[in-house]
């Protein structure tokens, strides 16, 4: 459950302050938006390579990470607009929600929901679409998931994990881990004292090092 | 873009996520410092312009002081980051860390290291009235003495009441919990349990 409001929850200041350090936020934030520039932007010709200008020209269209994209559109005369990336166009909603179980949300994501809940605070007639689309898509995956993190126990899930997103290995990861502490717990061994992950990861570097 | 050499120090750290610090990426740092001097003085040079009245230059302050920020953040990141898992060594490796994870270390991490290993051994010295070792007792015990494998030849061992015990490798012992404690931790024995 603290995977999920860990990465639910929702951008007001309070959170995104929470999130400042957040390596997973900071990487999916790096999402690159197309966006159009509604007023020139003198002396950037350098962020477009494709052009030796050296002023961008209002109406060009260029692709921007999200942090930046966020910073130009979000105010009250937007420099930019922004559209949708594809993989939350109409197109993509409509195959997700055709049969959400199937779609390698990894190849469109990774961060495929937490950069669609950032999608939201744009200006966008289809932010209501989008955010319906989010919703269902998770909860007709989230079954699957959870079943297989319970019962796949000794199958190879990697085929299935490769198609998760970011967000969902981390369940796919938590729920593993509740059934082997449950069943540490059955053969009580939990109080059984162990070597510290880092020390038992260091040594085997070390012993790696030894064979070369 | 802007913003990407320090993105890529975050990839570096994710890439390693077994609680093993990579070393610290001292070019890395270096660079995106001078990036953001040249953003800055950049943006600082466009502000004395628009002072001065020339007009369209906003747009070009605006995404430079974004991209500031977004430098910030990430080298803030990384560091943090890198403190949570200096931390953690302190309780996993002790308060001395081998050789060749110190070498991973920037000086003033280790500094922070030695200081924070300083202040825990103050406080645990304070509890309890003679002081209590928080490293000891992770969980919850169920005998005085359990059962261990010595792994490798440790050499010999004294324990608190003044026993020697020779640890050679794939030797058994029964032990007294809190004097052994520390060396399963550091994978030298073996807990086992019938």
């Amino acid at each position: 459950v603290s995977v999920m409001s860990g990465s639910f929850s929702s951008s007001q200041s309070s959170t995104a302050n929470a999130r400042y350090f957040d390596i997973d936020e900071i990487l999916a934030t790096d999402q690159k938006m197309p966006c159009e520039f509604e007023q020139p932007a003198i002396g950037l010709g350098f962020i477009d390579p494709s052009s030796d200008d050296k002023d961008v020209p209002a109406g060009a269209k260029l692709e921007l990470p999200l942090w930046l994209a966020r910073s130009l559109a979000i105010r009250r005369r937007p420099f930019v607009t922004v559209e949708l990336p594809v993989a939350y166009r109409k197109t993509y909603r409509e195959i997700l929600s055709a049969d959400a179980n199937v779609v390698d949300l990894h190849k469109l994501g990774p961060f495929f929901y937490d950069v669609g809940m950032k999608l939201l605070e744009f200006e966008h007639d289809e932010r209501e679409d989008l955010s319906r689309t989010l919703l269902e898509t998770f909860l007709n995956r989230f079954r699957r998931i959870m079943d297989s993190a319970q019962n796949a126990f000794h199958e190879d899930t990697s085929a299935m994990i490769e198609k998760l997103d970011d967000v969902e290995r981390r369940l796919f990861q938590a729920g593993q881990m509740g059934v082997q502490q449950f069943e540490v717990w059955e053969r009580m061994a939990s109080s059984k004292l162990v070597t510290a992950t880092a020390v038992a990861s260091h040594r085997k570097r070390k012993r790696d090092q030894l064979d070369l | 873009m802007f913003g990407e050499r320090a993105l890529e120090l975050l990839r570096e750290l994710q890439r390693s996520y077994d609680g093993i610090l990579p070393a610290y990426n001292e070019d890395g740092v270096r660079q995106v410092l001078e990036e953001m001097r040249v953003l800055f003085e950049q943006n600082q040079r466009d502000v004395r312009a628009t002072a001065d009245g020339q007009t369209g230059l906003y747009v070009g302050i605006h995404l430079r002081h974004a991209s500031l920020e977004r430098n910030q953040r990430c080298v803030l990141a990384y560091i943090h980051d890198r403190m949570i898992r200096i931390r953690n060594l302190r309780w996993d490796f002790g308060s001395v860390l081998p050789r060749d994870l110190q070498l991973c270390l920037h000086e003033q991490e280790l500094q922070w290291f030695n200081k924070y290993s300083r202040n825990l051994a103050g406080y645990m010295r304070s509890i309890g009235g003679c002081g209590l070792d928080l490293t000891q007792g992770t969980k919850p015990p169920k005998s005085l003495f359990i059962e261990v494998r010595c792994m490798e030849d440790y050499g010999e061992f004294e324990t608190e009441d003044g026993t020697i015990i020779l640890l050679k490798k794939n030797s058994q012992h029964y032990l007294r919990r809190s004097h052994c404690e520390h060396l399963i931790r550091q994978g030298i024995l073996e807990h086992l349990i019938s």
